[in-house]
């Protein structure tokens, strides 16, 4: 089961999945397939298990039962950094030390590092991926700056060029948004939904959220208690009752200006 | 003379360039951990009666061995785990010490350090660190830049974070060795931070800051040397001194410390 072709179309394969951090069991028994080419939106309560699932896919999870194949390779020690190398990964806004001594343009190029391996210094067309990539995410004026002195929005743009810098298959971003101004917000869902679609990635969106999900999602996982509770496509899960129920909390849904707005009811 | 002046250049540079690392890496502690451990093991060497630098080098690598899988998983909290340890060394140092029959004064040199009367097997020693450290920073520039930058996304893209963590702890521990005997287990410590810190007040640029805080080490070594010359003060303390005093300085011209002033000026908020 490793490079056979039964992986031509899928990205992601996990077939009961567990894992656990001592006493907490983080995921139970999650069995999940992703498509090449999908936007997949997980969302859920904190807790819920969705930073675990991401985890798992670039091989930074520890996996105590189950089977996960990612871009046709099983998942198992030894065999992650491969893995890892076509995979990008933006998690939530890091605090950064403001006099930390790396520019923007040194964080896009640490997204090199991994493909060029020990010994071998970025050459010409590494300088040329990761000028693009700054381009793409709008960055290249702030290139030189230390990357502790952007803002938050500007520090989450400067992760998605680094993620993309590797020139990945797959794009997992976990909470991207959170901590950003509505602003921010809205600009780098914007980025996300372009950059799937310019770099034809399989993409994985983690949120808690409701409304910072991208509205390209292909399709939504609904996480609960470590398990996948429900998935569906958008408009199928998208309803009051079932993400009252998710989230323990009554919420109301309204439309705004075509687009669905969730609100915490009561 | 000649040779107190090659060992503050050699140690200057190794413990100067190892410092970038602890400073940047936010475990200043670590550098007096490890001295304390190569203390006790140079102190069991004398009881027992092998090389006190073997027993110096087994116990700093040993404890760096500890450290480094409770920094890796996270386990302990770092800071914890590392003062837990280091008061351990010490307790060691001082039942070797209070179990070592006649006069100490031995002991206490490795302490203060004897760069005044440093051997020729302590300078070589010294020499093949410090060349190793630097040729392993220019060797594994970038990687060290992206695990220096954030341990997690270095591992997400695929760098072997885990080894060069390993690495740095290795050559923290060797250069803290080595330094032992010339420079004393009490001066490493300030010869890794201060020269790393001043030169984190000046530059943005990683490569700068590797260069600066060698240059600082250096300067410190000499400048005490010559300081303990003119004064007859003990070298060790002069050069302690004399780093900090480049640290202070550092700190009151710093242009990283210039940006907060010039926010201070900025626009009053308006009251509505």
């Amino acid at each position: 089961m490793r490079n056979n072709g039964d992986f031509t179309n899928t990205a992601v394969k996990i077939e009961r999945a567990v894992v656990s951090y001592r006493e907490h069991v983080a995921l139970r028994e999650v069995s999940l397939e992703i498509k090449k080419g999908e936007f997949l939106g997980i969302i859920g309560p904190n807790g819920a298990g969705k930073t675990t699932l991401l985890s798992l896919i670039n091989g930074l999870g520890k996996l105590v039962q189950g089977n996960v194949w990612v871009l046709g390779h099983s998942i198992c020690r030894g065999s992650v950094n491969g893995i890892r190398k076509r995979v990008g990964y933006v998690a939530q806004l890091q605090n950064i030390d403001p006099r930390m001594p790396i520019t923007v343009r040194e964080v896009v190029m640490v997204g090199r590092y991994g493909q060029l391996g020990l010994f071998r210094r970025p050459h010409k067309t590494d300088q040329t991926v990761v000028n693009k990539m700054l381009e793409l995410v709008g960055m290249s004026h702030l290139a030189n700056r230390p990357i502790g002195h952007l803002s938050g929005g500007e520090q989450q743009r400067v992760a998605i060029a680094r993620a993309l810098a590797q020139e990945p298959e797959m794009l997992l971003l976990d909470e991207p948004t959170a901590s950003l101004d509505w602003r921010a917000q809205g600009e780098l869902l914007d980025l996300v939904r372009r950059i799937h679609e310019i770099q034809n990635l399989t993409t994985m969106f983690v949120t808690h959220d409701l409304n910072a999900l991208p509205d390209i999602c292909d399709r939504l996982v609904l996480m609960k208690e470590g398990k996948i509770w429900q998935q569906g496509q958008p408009e199928q899960v998208l309803k009051q009752d079932i993400l009252s129920q998710l989230y323990d909390a009554p919420i109301s849904i309204q439309e705004h200006e075509g687009r669905l707005v969730f609100l915490k009811a009561g | 003379m000649q040779n107190a002046i090659l060992a503050a250049f050699l140690g200057g540079v190794a413990c100067a360039t190892v410092g970038v690392f602890v400073v940047l890496m936010g475990v200043s502690f670590i550098g007096v951990c490890l001295a304390h451990a190569a203390f006790a093991g140079a102190l069991l060497g004398v009881l027992v009666g092998f090389n006190p630098m073997l027993g110096a080098f087994l116990f700093s690598l040993g404890t760096a061995a500890i450290i480094g899988p409770l920094a890796s998983r996270g386990e302990l909290n770092l800071d914890t785990s590392i003062g837990v340890l280091f008061s351990l060394m010490l307790g060691l140092a001082f039942i070797f010490m209070g179990l070592m029959p006649g006069p100490k004064t031995q002991m206490l040199s490795l302490l203060w350090g004897s760069i005044l009367t440093v051997s020729r097997t302590d300078l070589i020693w010294l020499g093949i660190v410090a060349v190793a450290v630097v040729a392993i920073v220019i060797l594994f520039y970038k990687e060290i830049q992206a695990v220096i930058f954030n341990r997690e996304i270095a591992l997400a893209v695929g760098i072997p974070a885990g080894l060069i963590i390993y690495g740095i702890l290795f050559l923290t521990g060797s250069t803290i060795t080595v330094s032992l005997s010339p420079i004393g287990g009490l001066l490493i410590f300030s010869l890794i931070i201060n020269p790393a810190a001043a030169a984190y007040q000046l530059t943005y640029s990683l490569k700068k800051m590797f260069l600066l805080s060698a240059v600082f080490g250096i300067v410190s070594g000499w400048i005490g040397l010559l300081a303990s010359y003119l004064f007859s003060a003990p070298s060790g303390a002069a050069i302690i001194v004399t780093s900090s005093i480049i640290f202070g300085l550092a700190a009151l011209f710093s242009p990283k410390r210039k940006v907060k002033r010039w926010q201070a000026k900025d626009e009053p908020s308006r009251v509505l």
